[in-house]
């Protein structure tokens, strides 16, 4: 809870409008111990298959992540511990005509892997790369949103939207969006690993490891502090603990909530702990009875006890949710909106007005949804009895739970990595017509501010909107949003962490092999 | 005392009465444990009824779970999710497997033939690889979990059934019933069945313990009984990472898979031994 | 003799043939594709038909089964799903580890077993007999996963002399491999001694009763004698079998060591194949798994047939 505090207390964004960042450095460690060069770290990574990729397109995988967006590549725009838009590829980047036109200026002199100098035509490849009908791209649906690209001179591009959106500078950070250099025929290869990160490819063996080795001539003198960096996959939670505990690696991601205390006790061990966007749901169907009364979605909301599975299932590694999307890492967190608590009298009493006396409903659950679903459900069936409600708990399989479960059972269990920025997340699942509207919500007044919030610059006034839209989905729309789950990581005592780390992703938001170091 | 019946004492004697009684003993208190598990556990199976790793207590005899459920009541009722599981899975397999096997013996011919060769393609596959794409076709539900192991133990007992049934369907008293012009079934349950009770005997107390380890295998990999159900391959995969601490919860569970595999197995070979030597 | 062995043969095939139908088959049934499952949370129905139609999943099965016979007996597996890697490339390299951790285990298992089971048989019923007995039960009625990180507690973290990953390098020396697959394999050597050792003693016990040893006994020939110099060689039918099938356990068996000790073997890329319906990898894997199978048990019966001249005259 305290991390909770702790982030959303930051400095207010600079996102949209013309912002001419100067060359703000990104590791607010920078200014702590200070970190120095040497030293092989080696990562051990759960989350990662034999079949991780490469391609930007087509990372799944924190272990590709790590990979991709973390060591080889950049993307255009970079977002910094504090939740502020920094610079990586682009120095500037203003809006050009109200969000519907961006003009994005390039970093001089920023060299690839392969000896290549950056230029726009790079840029403009990789956004085509993604954005064709056929790319199977995870960033399709933003790459997508621009509709021509031009290069003004060799270091400016300029991008004409489909549709104005305030937030572009914010979505060509997202993790897919790796520039990839082109060659003679101004193609890219997308498998290449060639980008311009501070690492360079060594080996990538899919679903075994990874070494990458330090690019000398990358662009920001104050990133890579590693020689080199070696990822190995660890997908049970038990070995990838022993790992730790032997020495064998390092830097371990996603400790267990009920192992973090007795982790702790290793004296060598510092846990790394951020509360970010991540957040578990119970998503409703509107359209489909009882959940088509917003009584019997606001009696659902009164009766699950969210601390008791902050407590139980996250073991205090996490923070209650107020049932929105929108998380302490985002910029307009509404943390000023009423905490929505465990009542079953008003829960009843909500169940009174929907005309019922007593409720049976089936929620569909399975561990693929996030770890712990089962037991999340099984303590919601136990606190939701006290309201007159009846939780019918259906296992679902793990297996092929994301097509066969998931958007098609009325009542289910899903989770969200979050996104960056509210705009984002709202038109991913909230709006309607979206094809992850997960509870197939629709709300004029919502869509109505989606589209506010899109042309409006003026942070204060976005604020406002963002503010809304949070209060609307939290009062009337169909997800039960009850935690946010922390990133815990784990560093042995020989590593530098900076004093603020980045809650985006897990792992420093991706950027643990660029900005900690060994002391 | 003749070398002869020296040795045969001695053979006889490999598992010693008072071990074998003491076996049946453990069996017994598994199948009371089993059979009336609601009345002996002190909570419910999935019920929350303190915090999260409470240490063992008066009341608490083991300790609380992950969740704060109590692991002696999570313990009894995994012996119904273990213990029933693979009793059900192991009866289903040898009256599938059993019942072909038999008759393929007693028959023979193309029958023998197409059967043979079919168990033999399906025991070039691993069990666990056959379980999991069959699994994953037909999802990891109760009756699906059942039916699959079945069908893969069922090739094996196949296997034994029909090696145990040729030996006796060549003799004079099969031979016997057959001109008796007797049908196929009464020859199987009449003249064969009674003459290949001990190997079946035996094959069921492996097969049986085969199972609930097999299962526990298949909750490791996430495609056992699915929680909070409690079943013990589950609690020891659950609670897997405090063994790297030295902790004892997960030990509760794996002992008692493994004292009843012991006891099974003991049994077993007792049950052999008095078979091959009835004198003793 | 040799007509003998060539009906065996021929038995293999059949079964080998009926292996690939049964194999293409059930992958065929999985449901969802690997389009769906690729994307996962994140496929949306343009990218799902664009992947499909990419990967040729939507050609009717017959001709992909053909397609797929014909091209395996050539060695061409054809390309991952996931990678776009050939896999037989993908394959070779985690068989290859499979193989080496497999022979490393039963180099010490195999001579394990069989000499405990000797002892077993030769001191029936005693102290050491019983001892043996149940601690070789007792390895087998735990959880392969347990021992493991049982192992792991013991040696890796509280005693710190064994690395608890079980990972390899192509620039590591044989004995350093040796070294960091040491509690895999005996992990392994724990769960196939048992069975490998029971059924052992199971065959001698059953030999020592025929009345050639009776009468070998009867001579005043000495007991360990007659244990290893006459039992043993007639034993080794029933042995080779159990060891034919514990080895090819070994091969195949072993995904969840894999997942514990982060051992790069085909078991693993097996499971991960299978939940993201990378059909031509689980494809190539099953007919794999199924030929080790069929190789080890014909190997077992060739032995079978040599070491009991009986056998060797056609019935």
């Amino acid at each position: 809870m305290n991390n909770l505090m702790d982030i959303t207390r930051r400095n207010v964004l600079k996102a949209a409008g013309a912002v001419t960042a100067s060359a703000t450095l990104l590791g607010a460690g920078t200014a702590y111990a200070a970190p120095r060069k040497g030293g092989t770290a080696r990562f051990g990574i759960g989350d990662g298959s034999t079949s991780d990729t490469l391609d930007p397109a087509k990372t799944a995988s924190t272990f590709s992540q790590l990979v991709v967006f973390g060591g080889l590549g950049n993307t255009l725009t970079s977002v910094a511990p504090n939740g502020d838009l920094v610079p990586d590829l682009a120095e500037s980047w203003e809006d050009a005509g109200r969000a519907k036109q961006w003009v994005f200026r390039l970093v001089p002199g920023v060299e690839f892997h392969n000896g290549k100098s950056l230029t726009a035509q790079d840029v403009i490849a990789t956004m085509d790369y993604h954005r064709r009908e056929d790319s199977g791209s995870g960033a399709r649906t933003i790459a997508q949103t621009i509709a021509h690209m031009k290069a003004d001179d060799d270091q400016t591009i300029i991008f004409e939207l489909v549709e104005p959106n305030a937030d572009f500078p914010f979505l060509v950070n997202t993790y897919q969006l790796v520039i990839m250099p082109t060659d003679a025929d101004g193609n890219v290869d997308p498998t290449s690993g060639i980008g311009t990160g501070s690492y360079r490819l060594g080996t990538f063996e899919a679903g075994q490891r990874a070494r990458l080795e330090r690019f000398e001539n990358h662009h920001h003198a104050d990133r890579g502090w590693f020689d080199a960096v070696e990822l190995v996959l660890i997908n049970d939670d038990a070995a990838r603990q022993a790992a730790f505990l032997t020495g064998e690696v390092d830097i371990i991601n996603r400790v267990p909530p009920d192992s973090v205390s007795r982790l702790s006790r290793s004296p060598k061990a510092q846990i790394v702990e951020v509360t970010g966007n991540q957040h578990f749901v119970f998503p409703m169907h509107v359209d489909t009875p009882p959940f088509n009364d917003p009584d019997v979605r606001l009696a659902l909301k009164l009766a699950i006890d969210r601390q008791a599975i902050v407590d139980r299932v996250l073991m205090g590694h996490g923070a209650v949710a107020n049932d929105h999307p929108i998380g302490p890492a985002n910029t307009y967190f509404a943390d000023d909106l009423e905490q929505r608590a465990y009542d079953p009298d008003e829960a009843r009493h909500h169940l009174k007005k929907a005309g019922l006396e007593n409720l049976t409903v089936d929620l569909s659950v399975s561990n693929a949804a996030f770890p712990g679903t089962v037991d999340t459900g099984v303590l919601y069936k136990e606190a939701a009895e006290k309201a007159g409600i009846e939780i019918n708990l259906v296992r679902e399989p793990s297996d092929g739970y994301w097509s066969n479960v998931w958007l098609k059972k009325p009542f289910c269990a899903s989770y969200w990595g979050g996104r960056p920025t509210e705009n984002w997340m709202f038109s991913t699942a909230y709006v309607a017509g979206a094809a992850w509207n997960e509870t197939r919500w629709s709300n004029e007044r919502f869509a109505e501010l989606l589209q506010m919030g899109q042309t409006t610059t003026n942070p204060d006034d976005r604020r406002g909107i963002y503010r809304e839209m949070q209060k609307i989905v939290r009062d009337d729309g169909g997800s039960l949003i009850f935690a946010y789950g922390n990133y815990i990581d784990a560093a042995s005592d020989a590593v530098g962490v900076p004093e603020s780390v980045s809650n985006q992703y897990e792992l420093d938001g991706f950027r643990a092999l660029d900005s900690w170091w060994f002391k | 005392m003749s070398v002869v019946t020296g040795r045969r004492a001695r053979r006889s004697m490999s598992v010693p009465a008072w071990t074998a009684r003491i076996c049946v003993g453990v069996i017994a208190l598994y199948a009371f444990v089993t059979v009336f598990a609601p009345l002996l556990s002190p909570y419910g199976e999935t019920e929350i009824v303190g915090a999260p790793f409470e240490p063992a207590s008066s009341e608490f005899w083991m300790g609380t779970d992950n969740l704060g459920r109590d692991m002696l009541s999570r313990l009894i009722w995994g012996a119904r999710n273990t213990v029933g599981v693979a009793l059900a899975v192991t009866v289903l397999s040898f009256v599938i497997g059993g019942t072909l096997g038999l008759m393929a013996a007693v028959r023979g011919g193309l029958a023998d033939q197409v059967l043979s060769r079919v168990a033999d393609a399906l025991m070039a596959l691993p069990p666990l690889v056959l379980a999991l794409l069959l699994l994953t076709v037909f999802g990891t539900g109760f009756a699906s979990l059942v039916t699959v192991i079945a069908l893969i133990d069922a090739t094996r007992v196949f296997r034994v059934a029909r090696a145990a049934g040729l030996d006796v369907a060549s003799m004079d008293y099969v031979e016997a019933a057959r001109i008796r012009g007797e049908g196929l079934f009464s020859i199987i349950g009449r003249e064969v069945l009674p003459n290949v009770k001990a190997p079946l005997t035996a094959e069921f107390g492996l097969r049986f313990c085969f199972v609930f380890l097999f299962i526990a295998t298949l909750s490791f990999l996430g495609l056992g009984l699915q929680p909070p159900a409690a079943d013990w391959g589950g609690m020891v995969r659950d609670n897997a990472s405090l063994v790297l601490y030295a902790e004892l919860t997960p030990l509760y569970p794996a002992l008692a898979m493994a004292v009843l595999t012991v006891a099974v197995n003991l049994t077993v070979d007792h049950v052999l031994k008095r078979a091959a030597d009835p004198r003793s | 003799m040799g007509a003998l062995i060539l009906r065996r043969i021929a038995l293999a095939l059949l079964a080998l043939v009926l292996i690939s139908l049964v194999v293409f088959a059930s992958v065929e049934l999985l449901p969802g594709d690997f389009a769906d499952v690729i994307l996962g949370q994140s496929a949306t129905p343009e990218a799902v038909a664009a992947l499909r139609q990419g990967l040729g999943l939507d050609e009717p099965a017959v001709g992909r089964y053909l397609g797929w016979v014909s091209g395996a007996l050539q060695g061409d597996f054809g390309q991952s799903l996931a990678s776009g890697r050939a896999v037989s490339e993908l394959i070779g390299g985690r068989l290859v580890n499979t193989g080496f951790l497999a022979a490393y285990a039963a180099i010490v298992a195999v001579p394990l077993s069989v000499t405990l089971g000797a002892v077993a048989a030769l001191y029936q019923s005693s102290f050491a007999d019983r001892v043996i007995n149940i601690l070789s039960l007792g390895f087998i009625s735990l959880p392969e996963f347990f021992v493991g990180y049982v192992l792991i507690l013991v040696f890796a973290v509280n005693l710190g002399v064994l690395p608890s990953l079980a990972l390899l390098t192509p620039e590591m020396s044989f004995g350093e491999m040796l070294v960091r697959t040491l509690l895999p394999a005996m992990t392994l050597v724990m769960v196939v001694t048992g069975h490998m050792m029971r059924m052992t003693r199971t065959a001698l016990v059953d030999i020592l009763s025929r009345p050639y040893i009776e009468m070998a006994e009867l001579k005043g020939v000495g007991r360990a004698r007659i244990v290893f110099w006459h039992a043993l060689p007639n034993a080794v039918g029933p042995i080779a079998n159990v060891i034919a099938i514990n080895l090819a356990y070994l091969v195949v068996g072993v995904v969840v060591v894999e997942v514990v000790f982060v051992y790069p073997g085909i078991g693993q890329l097996f499971v991960d194949s299978v939940s993201s319906r990378d059909l031509p990898v689980v494809q190539a894997c099953c007919l794999i798994f199924a030929s080790v199978y069929i190789i080890l048990n014909l190997l077992a019966d060739v032995a079978q047939l040599l070491s009991n001249p009986r056998l060797r005259q056609p019935k």
